[in-house]
This record gives structure tokens, C-alpha cells and sequence, in this order.
């Protein structure tokens, strides 16, 4: 279990959550390999909080959020969520038919801005889609609510019967956005939600999602790969490496000073606008392990620059190093890592 | 230059005002359009924006306008062949297509018509010889000339055909086949059957297809396994010995009616596995869409997903797969009638009309017997020519 100290406040606890796919090759294939895309995994997320979860593509940061909003089933674990009564239910034991009463607490917002609207359907029933199917409202009623959400992204009524041919890739984004807003969520997943825009875009994007959240105390689970956006937008930052948690605790202290090896290694992978300074901090070399057939112990020893035989051996226990700061590694106690230093003032502030 | 823009203008000559105002007027109304064209651009819905694309494919238009030609000739069939598909002349058999003549003997203009002729069997060749009289009468072509009551469509009355002769001697278009029967009213009235059979067996198919289709893809699993096993346990099966078994089937005392149905069917049974796994591939990629998350977690039920982001996804690849499949049930049913196993005499369909044209010996001789295969080619043709264009703006999204 989590146990953070800190999580009275919170909306969404992720208990020991996992999720394995089995790769089926027809009738009467056994022994089919088992993908641990996501293993064991817990955290939680408070009220009006963002929570980022970051790893290279492969480390199931993607599965873990949409096991959260019940995309996918997840395999083991809780899915606890706050309902308003304050009691908690747990989403991943729910069917399907008593799921659809809770939809409206949470949604999603993708990736690809391209794929993640029907191109065959206007602005407004795109966006009027989880009104329509979560609450019972008049077309009038729903017009009103789809014209507020399209005005608080920045678009407006006139956009409301053109087609998602019409907008361009941060403008799709903003009707995403709007679509996962329109029943008034308390908890919203963004799966790489800025990664497929540009810079001074996914800046736009950011602060537009920052804002929302001042206004309406919404809990953002923040999934992304790049550590400079997650910096600016996220309270806390959890890493994920092939499935399993490695890290978690409070931006700054991750940035500044991280305990597990991995996130050196990605903090270290991040640009840099001043090419005089050095590179602190160790590279990551290889690729990131197959979940199909991961390797012994820490799953990220063989990339490691500090492992040695235990590592190899032993599962790294989850554990408490400091009050809301966990970490799996052997050596998280002894170990120096470098942090990103902050010489610069983060890119999405310039566009600001 | 401060000076004047900061201090009320001086009032310009009249005429350079006018013409400033003008051209104001012009450039904001230009931008209107222009602000409108976008509008529309914008809330174009996929169907608009095919056909916009569908439009601009030149090729694709004019196949599509003649093949409307094609259509209403085979609907109106009973008008636009001059003579019943049925009626013989002993006079003219084997007679080659008609000379249509425009000048008198004598030089002067007198409009089309054709002479006297009859044909008879040369005693040397055996071949039947066109004799035409030197001084045969004329005989106009005409316009709409008289005939007996009919029924156009068997509903209408009409008493008048397009075209013909006002007397005895008939004009042959196309030439006569071995009973003296005019080939070209044979071929319009074998059309009815020939591009039907067409949208009949695509029907059916479609039917099978898209239902077996549709559920393996959506279902998956075990399901999938078993459709897809036995999609292609009917495509190994050899077509033509399939087709020749089923019709065999077909009872000899059906009427030409029921033969056809039976003859849609067989081919329809045979047709359905292509667009079966077209279906099937269009909801595995539609699966995995973003849209389709975002509807499952703004809990929309499997139903609301397959009706409203799943069909409408595919119903432009289906037309276009629908386009490209008619022709094949054409092809097929002219197979079929060609080998004597389709539809039967007195019906007449393409492939049957072909059946003359067997005999190498009477294809050396009368040539024209080949008419009806090119009619073939051209349904065939301009059906592939229209899937086409239908292909490149199917997907009006395309990167």
C-alpha cells in the first residue's frame, strides 16, 4: 500500500494495480507469452492535484492510465475513487453497467489529436458525446453547456457545427480537452496530451491546463516522457520503468536531487539551452528492457551504471525513504545522483 | 507625412473617393466570400467532401454519367429496342448491321434510311450473303415510329419506340443472330438481366458480409477464428465447378424469374467473403481509434459505438468495395449464361447472347455476334473506373 502521509486530501488511490496482457495466436496456442505491461503499481492522486507519471515508451505509464479510467480492465489491484459523499468505491471491481453512473467523474484526454476525434462528427457532438451518454439533458441545454466548455478552452460558438478537419492539431487538442471537461470531472487522465503538438503549442496547452485546474480544483494524472513539461505543470512526479514504479515524490525534490538511478538518467536526457554548461548526471544507453521477458530483479540493472550483483538477484523493495518520497533501489540511501540544475527558466514560461 | 495622417485628411476629388470606395467595398466583400467558402469548407461533413473529390476525378464522372446511360437503357428497354428480343425474320438471318444511307442514289439529301435486303445462303460457302436489289426500295429510318401496344416497364402504355423503320423492312443496328432476331434489341433487353444481377448478388452479399464481418471483427476471439476459417474454405473452393454445381440445382421447369433469383443467389453466396474481410479489417483499425476510447469512457455502450462512429467509419469503403464488386457478378453471370447454366431461353442476358458465338466457324462469318461481349467489358470497365474515383475520395481525411 501507498501509506503517503499526505493523502486525506486525496481523490484517486491506485492500490497494487497490475495488468497482463497475453499474447493470443489463434486457437489452441498455449503457453502464450504474458505481458507485464503494468506491475504492482500503487499511488494516489489529492484533490486539485497533478500527478506526472514518466518513463520512456514501453515502461506502461499508458496502461496504468487507462486501467485507472477503466479503458482497459486491469488485471489486479484497486482503482479506489472519491465519490462526493466522500465514500470510496473501487472502479476496477465495477461492471460495466454500474461503471457508466460514475463516468462523468473522470475522463481522458489523448495523445494523437488527429485520432481522438471521429472525423465524421461536428465540434458539438463530439464534445456533447459523455453529456449525452452520462446525463439526461435537453439538446438546448446541451448546446448552452458545449458552448461554456468551447469558450473556457478558447474556442467559441462558431466552431460548433465544423467538422475536426477544420482545426488544427493544438485547436483538436483544446476540443479534447473540452469533451473530457463537459461533465465537470474531478479527475482527468492527459495521456501524453501535449507530445504530439509543437513547443509553442504544447505551451499554450499546459497553461490552458493549468488554469482549468486553478478554476476548478481538477486532479490531472499527467502522463508524458518529456520531464521539462512535466516540470512545469506537475505538483509530483512518479517514474515508471517497465511496468513498475521506481520512483515518486515532489517535483522539485525529483528534479533537484533523484534517488533512483533512471531518473538520473532521464533528467539528464533533457535539453539544455546553455551548451557551455556540463551534463550532469549519466546518459542512458541501450533500450528500455521487453516486458515480455524482463530482466531479474531491478528491471534496470542492465542499464545501470551503478548495479551490481544484488541488483541482478534481488527485487528492490518500494519503500519510504523520506516522508512522501519513495523510491525502489537498493542503494537509493547511498547513492549521489545528479539533478537537473536550474540555471535557465523553463521554456514554457518564455511563451507565457 | 505625420502631418497628414495625424490632421483631418483634406477632402479628396470626388472620382478618386468613388473609386476608393469602390475598391473597399470589392476587397471586403472578396473577403466575405472568402470567409464563407472557408465556413462551408469547415462544416463540410465527410459525405460533402467525397463528393467534392469524387467530382474533380474527370474519369470517374464520365463513367459515372455513362453508366447512368447504361441503366436507364436497360429500364427502358422495352422502348429503346426497336423490335421484341423474340421476333424472328427468315428473311435475315445472319443479316450483318444494316447501312444506313443518308443521300439518294441520285446525290440529294434525304435523311437515313435503309434499302430492301434480304439474305440468303450461298450454295458454295454455305454462308449466309446479303443481297440488296438494284433498285430495293427505301425504306426512312425514323424517329418514334408506330408499333403495336406495349406495356414500358409493364405499367406504361405506349404504342411508339424510339427509333425504326415505317415499313416492313427492319434495320439492324447491330446485325440479326441465327434466327434473323435483331441483335441490338436483343442485347438492351438482355441488359436487364446482365446489370441488375449485379446489385442483386452485391444485396445479398452485402447483407452476408457485412453481418459476418461485422461480428468477427467486433467479437473477436474464437468467433473471429471460426468466420475467418470458413471465409477461407469458400474462397479455396474452385469458383467456376462451385458456381456450375449450384446452378445444376436450379430445376429445369423454374420460371426465367426464379432462374434469375437463383442465379443472384448462387453468385452472391460465393461473393460475400471479400467484403466479409473488408468489414472485418475496417473495425479492427476503427477498434484501436482514439475516438473509440473516448466514447467507451464517456460511456457510450457497444451499440451507440457501432452505430455511430463503426458504420459510419466503413460506409465509404463499403460503397467503394460495392462498386468494384458489381462487375464480378456481372462477369460471373455472363460466365455462367455463356456456359449454358445460367439463364435460359426465351430470357436473354448477356453471357446467353454470347452462347452464339461459340462456334468458331459462325465467329469467322458474323463477327457482330461478338457485340454483346463488348457491352461486358464496358459495364465492366466503367464500374472499375467509377470504384476508382470512389476509392481516392473515400477517405477525404487522408494525410
Amino acid at each position: 500500500m501507498s501509506g503517503q502521509a499526505s493523502d486525506d486530501n486525496a481523490i484517486l488511490r491506485v492500490e497494487q494495480v497490475s495488468k497482463q496482457f497475453v499474447s493470443r495466436s489463434g486457437i489452441g496456442a498455449r503457453n502464450a507469452p504474458v505481458i507485464r505491461a503494468v506491475d504492482n503499481v500503487s499511488l494516489h492522486i489529492n484533490a486539485g492535484e497533478t500527478l506526472a507519471v514518466v518513463g520512456e515508451s514501453g515502461s506502461g505509464k499508458s496502461t496504468l492510465g487507462r486501467s485507472i479510467v477503466r479503458a482497459i480492465d486491469p488485471s489486479q489491484g484497486a482503482v479506489q475513487l472519491k465519490l462526493d459523499t466522500g465514500e470510496w468505491v473501487d472502479l476496477a471491481r465495477l461492471s460495466e453497467r454500474q461503471l457508466r453512473q460514475l463516468r462523468r467523474h473522470f475522463h481522458m484526454i489523448f495523445q494523437d489529436p488527429y485520432s481522438s476525434l471521429d472525423p465524421r462528427m461536428t465540434v458539438f457532438d463530439i464534445i456533447a458525446e459523455p453529456l449525452i451518454y452520462n446525463e439526461r439533458v435537453s439538446r438546448a441545454e446541451a448546446r448552452r453547456r458545449v458552448i461554456e466548455v468551447l469558450e473556457l478552452v478558447g474556442l467559441g460558438e462558431r466552431h460548433l457545427n465544423h467538422y475536426p478537419h477544420a482545426f488544427s492539431g493544438g485547436q483538436r487538442q483544446r476540443i479534447g480537452i473540452a469533451r473530457s471537461l463537459i461533465c465537470k470531472p474531478r479527475l482527468i487522465v492527459c495521456d501524453e496530451a501535449v507530445s504530439a503538438l509543437d513547443v509553442s503549442v504544447q505551451a499554450q496547452i499546459l497553461n490552458l491546463l493549468k488554469d482549468l485546474q486553478q478554476r476548478f480544483g481538477l486532479a490531472f494524472m499527467f502522463i508524458a516522457h518529456d520531464i521539462a513539461v512535466v516540470e512545469f505543470i506537475a505538483h509530483r512526479i512518479a517514474v515508471m520503468y517497465v511496468g513498475r514504479m521506481v520512483e515518486l515524490g515532489e517535483t522539485r525534490a525529483i528534479i533537484d536531487r533523484p534517488l533512483h538511478p533512471y531518473t538520473e538518467a532521464l533528467l539528464s536526457s533533457v535539453p539544455m539551452t546553455d551548451p557551455t554548461r556540463e551534463r550532469s548526471g549519466k546518459r542512458l544507453s541501450g533500450e528500455i528492457a521487453s516486458p515480455i521477458n524482463p530482466p531479474s530483479g531491478c528491471h534496470f540493472h542492465p542499464r545501470c551504471p551503478y548495479a551490481t550483483e544484488r541488483c541482478k538477484a534481488e527485487i528492490p523493495q518500494w519503500r519510504e525513504l523520506e516522508p512522501g518520497r519513495f523510491v525502489a533501489c537498493h542503494f537509493a540511501a547511498e547513492l549521489r545522483l545528479a539533478g537537473m540544475i536550474q540555471s535557465h527558466t523553463p521554456h514554457h514560461e518564455l511563451h507565457k | 507625412m505625420s502631418d497628414t495622417t495625424t490632421s483631418a485628411p483634406a477632402p479628396r476629388p470626388k472620382k478618386v473617393q468613388d473609386r476608393i470606395d469602390r475598391l473597399r467595398a470589392q476587397y471586403s466583400t472578396g473577403g466575405d466570400r472568402r470567409r464563407q467558402r472557408a465556413e462551408q469548407l469547415y462544416s463540410a461533413s465527410q459525405w460533402q467532401l467525397m463528393r467534392a473529390k469524387f467530382g474533380k476525378h474527370k474519369l470517374a464522372m464520365v463513367s459515372l454519367y455513362l453508366l447512368i446511360l447504361f441503366y436507364v437503357v436497360a429500364i427502358l428497354a422495352d422502348f429503346i429496342a426497336p423490335y421484341d428480343p423474340q421476333e424472328r425474320s427468315r428473311q435475315h438471318i445472319f443479316a450483318p448491321p444494316s447501312a444506313i444511307h443518308f443521300f439518294a442514289p441520285d446525290g440529294g439529301f434525304v435523311g437515313p434510311y435503309v434499302f430492301d435486303s434480304r439474305t440468303r445462303v450461298n450454295p458454295k460457302t454455305f454462308k449466309y450473303d446479303l443481297i440488296v436489289a438494284d433498285n430495293a426500295d427505301m425504306n426512312p429510318v425514323v424517329l418514334f415510329p408506330k408499333t403495336d401496344p406495349y406495356l414500358l416497364m409493364g405499367v406504361i402504355p405506349m404504342s411508339v419506340k424510339l427509333f425504326g423503320t415505317t415499313s416492313r423492312q427492319p434495320v439492324f443496328l447491330l446485325g440479326a443472330d441465327n434466327l434473323g432476331r435483331d441483335l441490338f434489341s436483343r442485347i438492351v433487353h438482355a441488359s436487364r438481366v446482365s446489370l441488375f444481377v449485379g446489385f442483386g448478388g452485391v444485396l445479398i452479399s452485402f447483407v452476408l458480409g457485412v453481418a459476418l464481418g461485422g461480428i468477427s471483427g467486433y467479437v473477436g476471439g474464437k468467433v473471429d477464428v471460426i468466420i475467418q476459417r470458413t471465409i477461407e474454405l469458400v474462397m479455396s473452393v474452385p469458383q467456376i465447378p462451385l458456381w456450375m454445381a449450384l446452378a445444376a440445382a436450379i430445376p429445369a421447369e423454374w420460371t426465367g424469374i426464379q432462374t434469375y433469383f437463383a442465379i443472384t443467389l448462387v453468385l452472391s453466396l460465393v461473393g460475400w467473403t471479400g467484403l466479409a474481410r473488408v468489414v472485418r479489417g475496417r473495425i479492427l483499425s476503427m477498434r484501436e481509434e482514439d475516438y473509440v476510447m473516448a466514447a467507451r469512457i464517456s460511456s457510450a455502450s457497444s451499440w451507440s459505438i457501432i452505430t455511430r462512429h463503426l458504420i459510419p467509419g466503413f460506409t465509404s469503403y463499403l460503397i467503394v468495395h460495392i462498386t468494384i464488386a458489381i462487375p464480378f457478378m456481372i462477369l460471373g453471370e455472363t460466365t455462367l449464361s455463356f456456359l449454358g447454366i445460367g439463364i435460359r431461353a426465351p430470357d436473354v442476358s448477356w453471357g446467353s447472347l454470347l452462347q452464339q458465338a461459340q462456334d468458331v466457324v459462325v465467329l469467322s462469318n458474323y463477327v457482330w455476334l461478338l457485340w454483346p461481349a463488348a457491352f461486358v467489358v464496358a459495364a465492366v470497365v466503367l464500374f472499375n473506373f467509377i470504384g476508382d474515383g470512389l476509392r481516392d475520395a473515400a477517405d477525404p481525411y487522408a494525410k
